[in-house]
């Protein structure tokens, strides 16, 4: 399809010996905001990596705007922010983002830009290594947007923002969106889902669920992400759903206390 | 490769270091407190020892400093991520490697100029040959160190085995480059050794510098044997600079 931005087919890929993603495919229409959830563990980075062609795989394709993962025309046109913040510690937030911005040849206008997008403005002229982590990591997210690439694959962006902050990174995303970027951004906080356009949930592996929130919601008879993605995982493991998942990210709040009565089967 | 992203990733580099004071001192300082030292160990001793010694110490120092630099900086590129990310973008591997060799070379050329200004002005070394010489044979053995680094850097896991690799790569060549004893001296297995060792041809190059009012044309096959173990490190280390990794 013209229309997708990602297309990964049949995708295997092993990482110290495990199989992280036995067999995985799915579409990224273009031009959206997709959420790519689940808990720690799951396979999230690792097809991030294999998007942005820095994975090795065993077998299967990843198609990204047309071309092979990684090609060397993509490079300017797919933007990657690391789960760590991938910036230099020694130098100031402007230099990093000048120097970013050189790379891949984008104006210095840009780095302003940039700059104030992740509202650093007042700390342009500090070292990194004397940031918070939260600011740290939108130091790192500024020299990804300072390239304007086409397609931004964000591991983690938000992760240690507090809730302002969030909100105001996931407006800039949906603007992103709007003016046709596509945005592949993974997060184990449940609650950005009612952000996205789309919601991929990846569990060990498997794409457990591949739909708009609001069809989610009604597939699983639940009352949010959280809730779905509890749902999800219990009729994965065939069991009722008053037990929580095994390997469920810290971030990920605990069940609550008085979880739906049901079998867990759609409603 | 491109120049613009070779020379922005040169000037980021240089930028990286100019923040780090001490790192800058300790280049520029410690060669000159080195030879200092030296000059003052032989200053009552018959024969003139110092400046036998002297100008081999000028072409090992930007050879081992460089090579430590290089081996921890591109180890931090690899564990910060920040490898990973420039990888995904339109450098090439040639545009990092030889904005490390830009970079540190310009370092060494400076290190060089103070060390030999102290060198012959203050402890007196005589060099013969011009300076422009000895400036030319201190990068080169600089970019050497910064090749080797390089290499050296893909396969260290840990800064703690980077810096092991100084001792591991760098000392066994500093023993056999015929500093301690006259190469054609030792026994002939470790003569053939010496004969393949880069800085062997350094040392060589340095020494005729000092004794050879014009040396260009005994320099030049020395610089061109340690100028094709530059390009071989080079070539190996791209191959441990892979985009996608496990």
């Amino acid at each position: 399809m013209a229309n997708d931005a990602i297309v990964v087919e049949n995708l295997r890929v092993v990482r110290g010996g495990r199989e992280v993603l036995p067999d995985l495919s799915v579409r990224v229409p273009a031009g959206q905001v997709v959420g790519l959830l689940g808990p720690s563990g799951g396979g999230k980075s690792t097809l991030m990596r294999s998007v942005v062609g820095v994975q090795v795989v065993e077998s299967g394709t990843v198609t990204v705007l047309g071309e092979p993962a990684g090609t060397p025309a993509l490079r300017r046109r797919v933007g990657y922010l690391t789960q760590a913040p991938s910036v230099y510690g020694d130098l100031t937030v402007r230099d990093n983002v000048r120097y970013f911005a050189r790379v891949v040849d984008a104006g210095p206008h840009a780095v302003d830009a940039a700059i104030e997008a992740v509202e650093l403005g007042d700390y342009s002229g500090a070292r990194v290594d004397a940031l918070s982590g939260g600011q740290l990591s939108r130091a790192s997210l500024a020299c990804v947007l300072v390239g304007n690439p086409e397609m931004l694959v964000l591991d983690e962006p938000t992760v240690g923002l507090d809730p302002v902050l969030r909100r105001d990174l996931w407006t800039m995303f949906r603007r992103l969106a709007a003016d046709g970027h596509t945005l592949l951004v993974s997060s184990h906080v449940m609650d950005e889902a009612t952000r996205c356009d789309r919601l991929l949930l990846l569990r060990e592996g498997q794409i457990l669920s591949d739909s708009t929130l609001p069809e989610l919601l009604e597939r699983t008879g639940t009352e949010d992400a959280e809730q779905a993605f509890l749902t999800l995982v219990d009729e994965a493991a065939g069991r009722h759903h008053d037990v929580p998942p095994p390997h469920v990210g810290r971030h990920v709040a605990p069940p609550p206390p008085h979880p739906p009565t049901g079998d867990g089967s759609p409603r | 490769m491109n120049a613009r992203i070779t020379l922005t990733t040169a000037a980021r580099i240089l930028r990286q270091l100019r923040g780090d004071h001490r790192t800058v001192a300790l280049m520029l300082v410690v060669p000159v407190v080195l030879l200092g030292l030296l000059a003052w160990i032989y200053v009552d001793s018959p024969g003139d020892t110092f400046n036998r010694i002297g100008p081999s110490l000028l072409g090992v120092f930007p050879f081992v400093v460089m090579f430590v630099v290089t081996s921890i900086a591109t180890l931090r590129e690899r564990t910060s991520g920040t490898l990973e990310r420039l990888l995904t973008t339109p450098l090439g591997k040639g545009d990092l490697m030889l904005g490390y060799a830009l970079a540190f070379g310009a370092m060494a050329v400076l290190q060089a100029l103070v060390a030999t200004t102290f060198a012959v002005w203050v402890f007196g070394l005589d060099i013969v040959g011009p300076v422009w010489a000895l400036v030319v044979v201190a990068l080169v053995d600089a970019l050497l160190g910064t090749a080797l680094g390089l290499l050296a850097s893909g396969f260290a896991r840990s800064e703690f085995q980077a810096v092991q690799f100084m001792p591991a790569f760098v000392l066994p060549q500093f023993l056999l480059c015929g500093l301690l004893l006259p190469r054609d001296a030792m026994p002939r297995p470790l003569e053939l050794v010496s004969d393949v060792l880069p800085l062997s041809y350094a040392v060589d190059a340095m020494q005729e510098v000092t004794t050879n009012a014009d040396p260009l044309g005994e320099i030049l096959p020395d610089l061109a044997v340690i100028v094709g173990w530059i390009a071989l490190a080079l070539t190996l280390g791209s191959l441990t600079l892979r985009r996608r990794t496990p």
